[in-house]
């Protein structure tokens, strides 16, 4: 008997979980807002399916309605991830160490 | 590309995600973190190009509505104060929403691009996974919105409630699963807008009648949500990079949540629920006597400073409102160059957002090392000649362990009573977000210094 696909897609989805579980447990919580910002650039990985969405239909024309939501859905994907990528690489350059040199 | 090919490389990517997300358990680490974060989001864009093969004129349009976006988004980075970066990431979040309803839509539109079978025929699991996918979006979309006017203060942050709200709410709630029942039996068209619609008006609902200082939750929720999202796109889609991801972001989000409940010692329902804060105020007040408290200037601020060896600065939400963060860390300076010591301690739920205050401290070049928790600080104050508080309130109240019928009894708080001396630094005696007269005003040692944060700041480094 053969194992549906979904079920390995949804092992790594649990265990997934899991490993967020413990990789934001062991997030300093000083750094919780790039957390957040960072999470939503990754989030953002959406626009894989956008691009699909915008390419891959079979029809002759390059704009039709299921691709014209798969160019929207790219924009504002893009606008996540390099908006949230950036913002936190911003916030980040911030966090510095006391200067021994006193 | 062979479809084996690029499902190792989507793994590579999931792993990437991980490992950004591993490089924020230290700041030295993060940096290198977050380009671990790009690196993994490059490796699943090309990918994604190679394996369509579709390199026509569709790809140029593909391109240039990424860059369209990209600007847009590089913009916002580099021009965002960093006051308002919660409005930023509710804002974020509810494009991350929209984009996962957009995909959905276009998957259930155009079933054959996605290899889900044919329109009116998609396979059962993936319209499942879709319809998930399309009404979680859709809540993360609207509910964002509505963070996001609120903290913007485009919209009262109030709480808004009103009769029969929770029922109306758990009969959306219950219809949303029955319609994705009937959608996946006739894959009616109309039922899939009729779902989308009522999600985004389920994620207004819920998120109305949360009170601003609440946002700390939202938000978090709200990322969660956006994980969750992602993850519904993912299987449809069957791409384990989106999988992967969107499990860590669901459960970043929950757990931020989490934490953040815990900072207020309420649970999780109770502030999902909402109408905290509207209620109480009224009747906490009354039957108050006018009690005496102390109330001094800059001047005398500066004196028991000046004479201290030890300070501790509680920050909270009113700092931010007042862009007092640069003033405050001038003042520190000061202080420094007369040999005393300065630490700042930071409540889990000061601010908007969690970790709010830490970015505003490092934005000020407050170095990190100088920046401690609650649990880390909370014996230090015991040793402390003076606390400046600045903009916080409830966060200190001794209330939240003297008085059993007090709404934040049980709340973690500061323990800013025992140092020697308490300088309090708020524009009147007003309570704060939960409605109840804080103890500290009365206090023997406490001196309350009535202005606007930042310029009483300014005026106390000029006396020192």
């Amino acid at each position: 008997m053969e194992i549906d696909p979904f079920i390995f897609r949804f092992s790594i989805f649990i265990l997934s979980i899991f490993i967020g579980y413990y990789v934001v447990w062991s997030v300093t919580p000083s750094l919780h807002t790039p957390l957040m910002s960072v999470t939503n650039a990754i989030s953002s990985v959406i626009i894989v399916g956008a691009i699909i969405a915008a390419l891959a239909g079979n029809s002759e024309s390059i704009f039709n309605t299921s691709s014209i939501f798969g160019y929207l859905a790219i924009s504002l994907a893009a606008i996540n991830i390099f908006g949230g990528f950036l913002v936190t690489q911003r916030m980040l350059q911030m966090y510095k160490k006391k200067k021994r040199d006193k | 590309m062979s479809a084996n090919l690029s499902a190792i490389f989507y793994l590579i990517s999931g792993v990437l995600f991980i490992l950004a997300l591993r490089g924020l358990s230290s700041p030295e680490s993060s940096r290198q973190g977050n380009l671990f974060g790009i690196l993994g989001m490059i490796i699943a864009i090309v990918v994604t190009f190679l394996s369509i093969g579709n390199f026509g004129n569709g790809f140029i349009y593909v391109l240039i509505f990424i860059l369209f976006g990209g600007s847009i988004g590089a913009f916002i980075a580099y021009k965002i104060p960093m006051t308002a970066m919660p409005e930023l990431v509710a804002g974020f979040h509810s494009l991350v929403g929209l984009a996962a309803v957009f995909v959905a839509i276009s998957a259930f539109l155009n079933p054959d691009a996605f290899s889900l079978g044919s329109p009116g025929n998609i396979k059962l699991g993936s319209l499942i996974e879709m319809s998930i996918g399309a009404a979680v979006g859709a809540i993360t979309f609207s509910g964002s919105i509505i963070a996001f006017l609120k903290l913007q203060g485009i919209m009262s942050g109030a709480p808004i409630t009103f009769k029969g709200q929770h029922i109306l709410n758990a009969i959306i709630l219950i219809s949303i699963v029955f319609i994705t029942y009937f959608l996946c039996l006739s894959q009616s068209k109309n039922l899939f807008w009729i779902l989308l619609a009522i999600s985004f008006l389920i994620g207004f609902l819920l998120i109305i009648p949360i009170g601003g200082a609440d946002m700390p939750v939202v938000i978090s929720m709200l990322n969660s949500y956006s994980g969750w999202a992602a993850a519904g796109i993912g299987f449809t889609l069957e791409n384990t990079a989106l999988i992967i991801t969107g499990a860590l972001v669901g459960s970043s989000g929950a757990i931020l949540s989490y934490i953040m409940c815990k900072g207020m010692n309420r649970s999780f329902f109770n502030v999902i629920l909402g109408g905290f804060g509207a209620s109480e105020q009224s009747s906490s007040n009354q039957n108050k006597e006018q009690r005496p408290v102390k109330s001094g200037n800059a001047d005398d601020a500066a004196f028991l400073m000046k004479n201290a060896s030890s300070v501790i600065i509680v920050p909270g939400y009113g700092m931010a409102v007042a862009q007092a963060q640069h003033a405050l860390r001038e003042m520190v300076d000061t202080l420094k160059k007369n040999d005393i010591k300065v630490s700042y301690a930071i409540h889990p739920v000061a601010g908007r957002m969690p970790g709010h205050m830490n970015v505003l401290l490092a934005e000020a070049n407050v170095p990190y090392d100088e920046v401690f928790e609650l649990e880390e600080i909370n014996n230090d104050f015991a040793n402390a000649d003076v606390a400046f508080v600045i903009g916080a309130n409830d966060v200190t109240n001794p209330v939240a362990k003297t008085d059993p019928q007090s709404p934040i009894y049980g709340m973690p708080v500061l323990d800013v009573e025992k140092c020697k001396s308490v300088l309090f630094v708020k524009r009147s005696l007003s309570p704060g977000y939960a409605g109840i007269d804080n103890d500290l005003f009365y206090k023997e040692n406490t001196l309350m210094l009535f202005a606007d944060a930042k310029k009483m700041t300014e005026d106390i480094t000029k006396n020192l």
